[in-house]
């Protein structure tokens, strides 16, 4: 048995010394890209919600900075009034979409634009895929819809492990900050493409993205801090629920799914350990010694 | 379903119905006085989990088949149109993609467990085939509904699973456009791999009640891996196994849960989060986390036809478990050298799968290609070696002897 207990020891050990060995191993021959600095998110963990000023700061960032190249399609006015998200009211969010020229056909079939209704989604910034890309030097700026979902950073063994337990599920918006912030000088003997420019946190680090915010760029009128560190929150929190609309009546939801199942897996646990007393315990019920009779 | 019923109905209605249909009758015998071995410890619940799972697969699937749309142009569209417009389309969906992980997750549970108890013994061979039949096509549906959201990751996902048939010497090419009904993976690939998605958990319900069905003819393994030898053994699976089943299903249920309530993607890709473009290829295309290490197994062979032998033998070579275990003995309990021959294997495949979500380069490939020697190695070397060599422990003589055996000793 020892020898047996050698041998798998030995096998763990080894593997688990292969598991931290091969990631530095392999690192020496990738390009380095830092990993993304945590940030804290009002939305993170069980009980997180959006924050509502930093929502209308970020769609203002979105509006002002980011809506001149990317489109944000599968997003609609109305949602800037549903519940958990901006906080606009439905008026408001009619005001937002009045301020949009929407693209329609008039009732001869004529093209006509008019103003945005609450309904409409919001309008590209290009008239289609290939204008944009066009413009903006061969390939068409991401839809920002989903993005916060749609990027991520590898974390890695066992940091991956761990995140089931703290629920770290903020990678998107994570890199979406540090991707805002992470514009520099290209090190010494990087050859930067043209049209590239150099982002740390970047794969690859050549970005076709200029450097999109600097610091009072954008003027918020809630009296926070108009610097690219803001902006770049701001913006990413609001693209997280542009992304996830529905995060906090979800975690809302969890919650209230939690407590119920925890609290039937109780009952179901007592009524089983009734149900299987005489099976589990036959030795004492014969010895008369039965523990369900003992008073306590 | 063996043996005879003892359902004697009270009602009038009730009587009538059951000399005309006895169903009643069988329900009776097959989840109520059906005979279980007293001694199943939990890892026996995950057969009912699995047909829970099976069935929140496909309730929610239907309702997401109500507001999905599968066409290039709008499926991923519709994805996130069940995400953001369908009342709670989003706990749906979510549900949908964890509870495959999940299922995928309490099957692997539940093959362990049969291989550690060798569960797939005489006479329980079929049982077992049948096993691996319902993994096969748990396997072809999962992929197929991966596909389904027309994300960056199906659609690579589709392609390099797809031409793996390309291997095929001569006739490779033609079946693959075959598959994709053209000569790229698109809209045709989309709308087969719907239908497939929507018939094959049908399929595997079949299948389930065939393994069940032949369960109940061979009764439970057991932990003791003896068979029961009197009435001693055995308690009637209501209320007995139905409560102990219930009670771990709703601690898998919270599991489920934790992950579709505030966990909902870390099983899946960023990637997918992009709509499918055949334009751009992604850094690494990687499959779900629960076909990875097969599909390390696929990339340690240097050549691609050998790959994809590798690749389909590793799940295949299941089914002929029965008879590459030559030892007398079933359970794990009294054989102290393939205890710690499958736990080894248990670590391999793990480490398989976190090669399979790494690059295929350096280090990775040879550890690929050290842990898939042993993966098979386990199989058609220590398997049937162990049933000759190993020294076994003294088993006991019935499952009562060795449950009081444990209490006096405890």
């Amino acid at each position: 048995m020892t020898m047996q207990r050698t041998i798998l020891a030995l096998t763990l050990a080894g593997s688990l010394a292969a598991a931290v060995a091969a990631p530095a191993f392999a690192q020496e021959h990738s390009h380095e890209t830092p990993q993304p600095p945590g940030n804290k998110w009002s939305f993170a963990g069980p009980f997180g919600k959006y924050d509502e000023a930093q929502l209308q700061r970020g769609f203002k960032v979105y509006k002002e900075v980011c809506a001149s190249c990317h489109s944000l399609s599968m997003v609609a006015f109305r949602n800037l009034a549903d519940p958990g998200g901006p906080g606009y009211s439905p008026a408001q969010a009619a005001a937002v979409a009045a301020e949009y020229k929407i693209k329609d056909l008039d009732d001869k079939g004529e093209p006509i634009e008019r103003d945005g209704r609450a309904a409409d989604y919001f309008p590209p910034p290009f008239p289609n895929d290939r204008a944009a890309a066009a413009a903006n030097g061969g390939v068409a700026p991401p839809d920002l819809s989903t993005i916060a979902k749609a990027r991520t950073y590898e974390r890695g063994f066992p940091w991956f492990v761990f995140d089931i337990f703290t629920q770290y599920q903020e990678q998107g918006p994570d890199y979406l900050v540090a991707l805002l912030k992470g514009y520099e000088d290209p090190p010494q003997g990087f050859q930067l493409p043209p049209g590239g420019n150099y982002n740390k946190y970047f794969p690859g680090h050549a970005i076709a993205m200029p450097k999109p915010l600097q610091d009072g760029q954008v003027t918020y009128d809630d009296g926070a801090p108009q610097t690219l560190d803001q902006y770049a929150k701001d913006v990413s929190a609001f693209l997280m629920w542009a992304a996830e609309p529905h995060l906090v009546a979800r975690k809302r939801l969890g919650f209230q799914v939690m407590i119920f199942l925890i609290v039937l897996a109780g009952l179901m646990y007592f009524t089983k350990k009734k149900v299987w007393h005489e099976v589990e315990k036959p030795r004492e019920i014969a010895a008369g010694q039965d523990p369900s009779k003992t008073t306590l | 379903m063996s043996g005879h019923s003892t359902y004697q109905p009270q009602n009038k209605f009730l009587q009538w119905f059951e000399k005309r249909l006895p169903i009643g009758g069988l329900i009776h015998s097959s989840f109520v006085a059906y005979p279980t071995p007293r001694n199943l410890n939990y890892w026996w619940t995950f057969g009912g989990i699995l047909s829970f799972m099976l069935g929140v697969q496909i309730i929610t699937g239907i309702v997401l088949a109500m507001h999905y749309t599968p066409h290039v142009d709008f499926a991923f569209k519709s994805v996130e149109a069940i995400m953001r417009d369908v009342n709670y389309g989003w706990l749906l969906r979510y549900l949908h993609a964890n509870g495959a992980s999940m299922f995928f997750f309490a099957v692997y549970i539940h093959m362990f467990r049969g291989i550690y108890y060798g569960s797939y013994k005489e006479p329980r061979e079929v049982l077992w085939i049948l096993g691996v039949i319902i993994y096969l096509l748990m396997m072809a549906t999962g992929f197929m509904g991966y596909v389904l959201v027309w994300g960056q990751m199906s659609f690579w996902a589709a392609t390099v699973i797809t031409n793996l048939f390309s291997a095929i010497p001569g006739i490779g090419d033609p079946i693959v456009t075959w598959l994709w009904g053209g000569y790229a993976v698109g809209n045709p690939t989309l709308n087969r791999f719907y239908s497939l998605h929507y018939l094959l958990p049908f399929a595997i319900a079949g299948v389930v009640i065939l393994h069940v069905w032949a369960l109940h003819v061979v009764g439970q393994n057991n932990p003791t891996g003896i068979e029961p030898k009197s009435d001693k053994d055995t308690v009637p699976f209501t209320p007995y196994a139905t409560v102990k089943d219930g009670f771990f299903m709703v601690v898998f249920m919270i599991l489920l849960a934790w992950f579709v309530f505030y966990l909902p993607n870390f099983m899946g890709h960023a990637d997918n989060y992009i709509p499918a473009n055949p334009a751009v290829t992604p850094a690494h295309i990687v499959p779900e986390w629960y076909y990875l290490p097969f599909y390390a197994i696929l990339r340690a062979i240097p050549d691609k036809l050998m790959g994809v032998v590798a690749l389909f033998a590793s799940i295949l070579i299941l089914a002929f478990l029965p008879w590459l275990d030559t030892s007398r003995v079933r359970s794990a309990r009294y054989r102290p050298l393939f205890k710690q021959f499958f736990w080894l294997w248990v670590v391999v495949c793990i480490g398989l799968g976190w090669l399979g979500a790494k690059p295929a380069e350096g280090i990775y490939v040879i550890l690929s290609r050290i842990l898939t020697v042993y993966y098979f190695a386990f199989f058609i070397v220590v398997l049937p070696l162990l049933g000759i060599f190993e020294k076994t422990k003294p088993v006991p003589n019935s499952i009562s002897d060795a449950v009081l055996d444990g209490k006096a000793k405890a």
